[in-house]
């Protein structure tokens, strides 16, 4: 069986959903990618669905399920790149993934996920650099 | 309104769905449906698709273009000779789901259609018919 790759960005696993999958595939993405979080130690999980045309009941509760199962491994998830069309179609059909963070692209989402990819090494902010300051 | 040439595709295993998906969305697009009726009317061909191989045991789907005036669109119907459904009222309802799931598919897929149409006979099977036009 087909698998979808999951690639590691530093401290974060990148996905990106650039076909129509069928259902067998959004499960065992659901499976790869809770493995890879506990093998990696990935604080932070980015799913890419700009190639998605659609988004139906299942694949929603599988953004949901993966959302909140990184939580529980200690992972942040964000889903980035919905199109406008997608997001209307969700909310009609009754599916808010409320559970979910969005990002409207892969540099916001990563922005998320990202902003304790250093803190550990560095301690402060002392490697913020360009980066916006967020004293709050 | 005049109909053009029905398309029947078959709904046996997961992979049918996603053929059911994208033969809709072929057909959405020539009847000139814009992206977001496009988008709705796959999502929802997608939810019983999948409702139709989940609960019905396997059926078919027809995909019909109505390019008439002033309305254009795409009619879809799902046939399965399945249990039927027992308590259609129930099955309609938000969140109701005697599967896994959310209890989504169908009335979330009847919010998403103009045209929402079913037929359930316990122990024959279930005939859901839906249109989407602009």
């Amino acid at each position: 069986m087909d698998r979808i790759p999951i690639l590691k960005l530093g401290r974060a696993l990148l996905v990106s959903i650039q076909v129509d999958i069928h259902d067998r595939l959004a499960k065992a993405l659901e499976e790869d990618l809770s493995e890879r979080i506990v093998a990696t130690g990935a604080r932070g999980v980015m799913i890419d669905i700009s190639g998605l045309e659609i988004v139906d009941s299942f694949m929603g509760r599988m953004l949901d399920n993966i959302a909140a199962v990184s939580r529980l491994l200690d992972a942040d998830t964000v889903v980035v790149g919905m199109r406008p069309a997608v997001a209307i179609t969700l909310v009609e059909l009754g599916l808010s993934l409320t559970g979910v963070k969005t990002a409207l692209n892969v540099e916001r989402g990563m922005a998320l996920i990202g902003s304790g990819q250093y803190e550990e090494i560095d301690g402060d902010d002392a490697l913020e650099g360009g980066d916006e300051r967020n004293d709050g | 309104m005049s109909a053009t040439t029905d398309e029947v595709l078959p709904i046996r295993e997961s992979d049918d769905v996603v053929r059911v998906r994208q033969a809709v969305r072929v057909r959405a697009v020539a009847a000139g449906l814009g992206l977001v009726d496009q988008t709705k009317i796959v999502t929802a061909a997608s939810e019983l698709a999948r409702n139709t191989l989940d609960y019905g045991l396997g059926g078919t789907a027809r995909i019909e273009t109505f390019t008439g005036s002033p309305e254009r669109g795409v009619r879809l119907t799902f046939a399965d000779n399945g249990p039927g459904i027992p308590d259609l009222e129930r099955a309609l309802t938000d969140g109701y789901t005697t599967g896994g799931g959310l209890g989504l598919g169908l009335s979330g897929a009847r919010r998403l259609c103009n045209e929402f149409e079913i037929d359930s006979v316990v122990g024959q099977g279930t005939r859901i018919t839906i249109a989407r036009w602009k």
